[in-house]
Parts: structure tokens; C-alpha cells; sequence
């Protein structure tokens, strides 16, 4: 039908500029440094066969692992009671909650890993207060290794566990936990087999999306995390920039890329990820 | 659940807790920018304004100031146009088509951004045009449509069709609707995506990091070299003025949102603009 055919053109018209500046920008070079990761001389795998064979690899991709893995429970421990209490609050708690999440969010990143610093340094907050009061004689060691790593990541992906468990949590009929109640169930019985498992679609969500953004983040673990511990972003800019190895911070991009497309391929299909990001109808 | 006395209040106390680690990190900035020592004490010392001085008067800092609002602007201007383009179109598709679209548009926010800025350095590179604000802009633009797609989809689904179907059969044109009808009813959805654009830009990082070279440094990558090579408090005046920015960024999206929800409200009146 002539009709129909001249709407998909101007529906084209509309997504044209996008797709193109899309495949020349994003998806062209991705998959340029993609190619690159099959293009040594030695062969289509030895990239990924040395990958799996040098221990340093291997020991980077676990740390990468037990960091993403340690962000994302840290981030499920604090985020899930404020966000049952920003489903729960009154207008003005409820506004200072969201105030509190809302503001770090938006501010620049480096603001606040440079806010760590000042926190968490040997003359930092923390050791000034804690000395001053006789409760340590040394200052602690919490930053410039993975603890304040650890630290500042959980700060920055906790919006991304509270608002995917708060969407959830608002949906909630409350008399399903005072139902439970009336009928005997303690509050913690109630918590762990009422309340808990019906808002599991949204810790699972919330889960995902720290743990995916975590295993390929840069910025932190590079200044909060010192020389010591690399991550794999960081392993990726050192070949880079530092040993010039592009074969190999190819082969490892390309890792951390299936890794995380996989990641969200599984939150899209079964988490329903597309409605939390308010695209799908 | 967890109302009752003592339960209830440690549970407040933990909350509070909780909230105070999430925004510390962002408000300590404030006091430190305002000490008179030249290295960073707690508490500060007495109160100067001579880290803003250094901030304003240091060419290190305003360039980067001055490359950051240059870069940020232009690609929010471009990621705005094509953005909302490209949500006129999403809004048109259904199915696989829809799903596939999707995808693509989010892209830019699911890539990690260490691959994008490694697989764009390469290819700049090769072209040898590394350090220029050609490449910061047109990445910067990638990085900043999704969040125009998601902020636009969001007011097109609420928009009430009939306004204009009305413009239409009192003889409208598609374009002369289009700007006169569609346009302004979503102008607020439009405006907070360019905002969010913006600040995709302003704040980011690891892209610059890579591909902003010696002559093209943004403020965050002169923030970098401030945290990393010298912890001087005028990163901390720094700090604090970009801490002002998004708290005028966040108060003027949520008036945009409210305008939003009015104009859904009232569509009828939208039609006298």
C-alpha cells in the first residue's frame, strides 16, 4: 500500500539522523576494536587464549568480579531500607529521601569522588574524628586501595539499586503485610515470606544494573582505588595509553562488552529492564 | 511492619544514616573550598574566598571552564534536535521493529563508557585528529541521546493525539501542527531533555579522558589532573560551583515536570499557544 509505505518513510525520516550518527560514532569504532581483538598475526584466538593463560589476566578479571560483587550486596544491605522508606515516608521525608538521592546523582561525578578524598584521606573526616576522640591511634588505611573503592562505588550505584526496588515497593498493596499479621505471622516471618520475595523482581533489576555498570566503571576504582588493585577498565587504559598493547585492551574490551550486552539482554528479557528506563508501553 | 517504638526508630536512625553517607560526599565540598590554607585541613581554617579567585583567574581552569560550557552547549543542542527526532520515530513503531529501535537508541547509556572511548581514540587516532572539539562534541552528542529519547518518549506518550487531529481537520498542515501544536505541548519534556543533555556533557569523563589531547581539556579532565597530581582546595571551589549547577539543573527539571503534568492536565489550552 502506497499509504502505508510513505508513513514507514517518514517514520524513517524521523530515526535517520539518530541511526546514523549512532553507527558512525558508537557502533562502527565498537566494532572496529572488536575486529582488532581476532586480527593477530598469530592467529584469530591467541588474544583470548593468552587471556585465559597470563595470571595477571585472570587475577584482574576476578578482582573485577569480587568488586562488582561486593558493590552490588553493599548497595542491596543500604539501598533496600531507604528505599522502603521512601515508599512508606510522609511528603516532606519523602522529599528530603529523594533530595538525597537525587542531588549526588546529578552532581559530577568528580565532585563527589574528590568529596571521598577529603572524607576518607589519613587526615581526612573520619580518621580527624575518630583520633580526636581516642578511638583509633593511627590513622585508618581506607582509601587508595579496595575498601575506598568500595566505599565510593556503592555510593554512586545506589540510586540504581533504590529507584528499581522503590518502583516496586509503591505498587505494593500494604495490607498484604498486615493481612499476614492478623494472621499470626510474626514481623519477621512476615518480612522474609510475604514482603521480601514480592519485591524481588525489583532487587534482582536493581542488582543487575549495579553490578553491570560496575564491572566496566573507570573513574573510581582509578582514583579512589590506587596502584595497587587494577580493574578492568583500568587495565584496558593502561594497555592503551601506557603499554600501547592494543591487541590485547581489544580483547579485553571485547570481554567486558559481551559481558555486559549479556547482562542486560537477561535484565530485558526476564526484569523487564525497558520499563524501568519508561520506553516500554 | 516496622512501625512500632524502638523498631521503628532505629529503623529512622538507620535511614538517616544511609542518607547522610549518600550526600556527604557531595555537600563536603563546600566548607573545604572556603579555607585560607593552602592545603586541605579539617576542620578548615578561618575563610577566604582566594580558591574561587584561583578558580576564576588561573587559564588552566577557565579554559577548561570555557571548553566544558562550548562543548556541553553544541552537543546538547545537537543531541536534543536528533533525540527528539528519533522519539517521534520510536513512537511510530511497534513490534520487533519498536524492540530493535529501542536498543539501538539506548545504546550510548549500555556501553560501557571505557569501550566507547577506547573504540573512538582508535579511530580518531587514525585520522589523527586527536585533541580537537570536533571529536568531544560529536561523542558527547551519542553519549547525551539517550537521555533526550527516554525524556521525550515519556511526555509524546502522555500527549493527548486529539489536539493535534484538531489542528489537522481545521486545516493544518502536518508541519504547521507539528510546530505550532505538537512542539510546544512538549516543550517541557524537550527542555529537560536538553538540560540532562547538557549535563552528559558537562560531566563527563572518561571519553574526555581519552580523546580531549592538550588543547581540548574540559573541566572535568582538568579536575582529574587536580585530584590525581595535587589535592589543591581549588578543585574544591571547583567542586562547589558544579555542585551549585546541578542543584539549579534539579530545581529547574522539576518545574519542568510539573509544568509537564499541567500541560496533560489542560490540553485544551495548549491549543491557544
Amino acid at each position: 500500500m502506497p499509504y502505508s509505505r510513505h508513513q514507514g518513510l517518514v517514520t524513517f525520516a524521523f530515526l535517520a539522523p539518530a541511526i546514523i550518527l549512532l553507527v558512525a560514532v558508537l557502533i562502527w569504532p565498537v566494532l572496529d576494536l572488536v575486529g582488532r581483538s581476532f586480527q593477530d598475526p598469530g592467529g584469530p584466538f591467541v588474544l583470548y587464549a593468552r587471556l585465559l593463560e597470563v595470571p595477571i589476566y585472570l587475577r584482574v578479571l576476578a578482582r573485577t568480579l569480587l568488586f562488582s560483587v561486593a558493590t552490588s550486596l553493599v548497595c542491596l544491605v543500604l539501598g533496600y531500607p531507604v528505599a522502603y522508606a521512601l515508599a512508606r515516608a510522609r511528603p516532606l521525608a519523602r522529599a528530603i529521601i529523594l533530595v538525597c538521592i537525587l542531588l549526588p546523582f546529578w552532581t559530577n561525578l568528580l565532585v563527589r569522588t574528590y568529596g571521598w578524598i577529603l572524607i576518607l584521606n589519613p587526615q581526612g573526616i573520619v580518621n580527624t574524628v575518630l583520633l580526636q576522640l581516642g578511638i583509633i591511634s593511627a590513622p585508618l588505611d581506607i582509601v587508595y586501595n579496595f575498601l575506598g573503592a568500595l566505599i565510593g562505588m556503592s555510593q554512586i550505584m545506589l540510586p540504581y539499586l533504590i529507584l528499581p526496588v522503590y518502583s516496586v515497593m509503591v505498587k505494593l498493596d500494604p495490607q498484604l503485610a498486615n493481612a499476614a499479621r492478623t494472621l499470626g505471622a510474626g514481623p519477621v516471618r512476615t518480612f522474609v515470606s510475604i514482603y521480601f520475595p514480592l519485591t524481588l523482581p525489583g532487587v534482582m533489576a536493581g542488582l543487575l544494573l549495579v553490578f553491570t555498570i560496575s564491572l566496566g566503571f573507570f573513574v573510581i576504582p582509578a582514583i579512589l582505588g590506587g596502584s595497587g588493585g587494577l580493574l578492568l577498565a583500568q587495565l584496558i587504559e593502561f594497555n592503551v595509553n601506557t603499554s600501547l598493547n592494543w591487541g590485547m585492551a581489544s580483547a579485553l574490551s571485547t570481554t567486558l562488552l559481551a559481558a555486559t550486552l549479556l547482562l542486560y539482554m537477561i535484565g530485558d528479557r526476564w526484569l523487564n529492564l525497558g520499563a524501568i528506563w519508561g520506553l516500554r508501553r | 511492619m516496622m512501625h512500632s517504638g524502638l523498631a521503628g526508630r532505629l529503623f529512622g536512625a538507620v535511614v538517616v544514616a544511609i542518607c547522610a553517607y549518600l550526600i556527604l560526599p557531595t555537600l563536603v565540598v563546600v566548607p573545604v573550598s572556603f579555607t585560607e590554607t593552602s592545603f586541605i585541613v579539617f576542620p578548615p581554617k578561618g575563610f577566604s574566598l582566594r580558591w574561587y579567585a584561583e578558580f576564576l583567574s588561573d587559564p588552566a581552569w577557565r579554559n577548561a571552564t570555557l571548553t566544558s560550557i562550548l562543548v556541553a552547549t553544541v552537543s546538547a543542542i545537537c543531541a536534543t534536535s536528533v533525540g527528539t527526532l528519533a522519539a517521534f520515530g520510536l513512537n511510530r513503531l511497534s513490534g520487533v521493529l519498536a524492540r530493535a529501535a529501542i536498543w539501538l537508541l539506548l545504546l550510548p547509556m549500555l556501553v560501557p563508557s571505557i569501550i566507547l572511548a577506547v573504540g573512538f581514540y582508535g579511530v580518531l587516532a587514525r585520522f589523527g585528529i586527536v585533541g580537537t572539539k570536533f571529536g568531544l562534541i560529536v561523542t558527547h552528542t551519542v553519549l547525551a541521546i539517550p537521555f533526550v529519547v527516554i525524556t521525550v518518549s515519556a511526555t509524546i506518550q502522555k500527549l493527548d493525539w486529539r489536539i493535534v487531529d484538531a489542528a489537522r481537520s481545521l486545516g493544518a498542515g502536518p508541519v504547521t501542527a507539528f510546530w505550532k501544536i505538537t512542539v510546544p505541548a512538549i516543550l517541557p519534556g524537550i527542555l529537560a531533555g536538553a538540560t540532562f543533555a547538557f549535563l552528559t556533557s558537562f560531566d563527563e569523563i572518561v571519553v574526555a579522558f581519552f580523546v580531549s589531547g592538550v588543547n581540548s581539556v574540559t573541566l572535568p579532565v582538568q579536575m582529574w589532573n587536580g585530584i590525581r597530581f595535587e589535592i589543591s582546595p581549588a578543585v574544591a571551589a571547583a567542586s562547589s560551583i558544579l555542585l551549585a549547577l546541578s542543584l539549579v539543573v534539579v530545581f529547574f527539571v522539576s518545574v519542568m515536570r510539573r509544568r509537564e503534568e499541567t500541560n496533560a492536565r489542560r490540553p485544551a489550552e495548549i491549543g491557544h499557544l
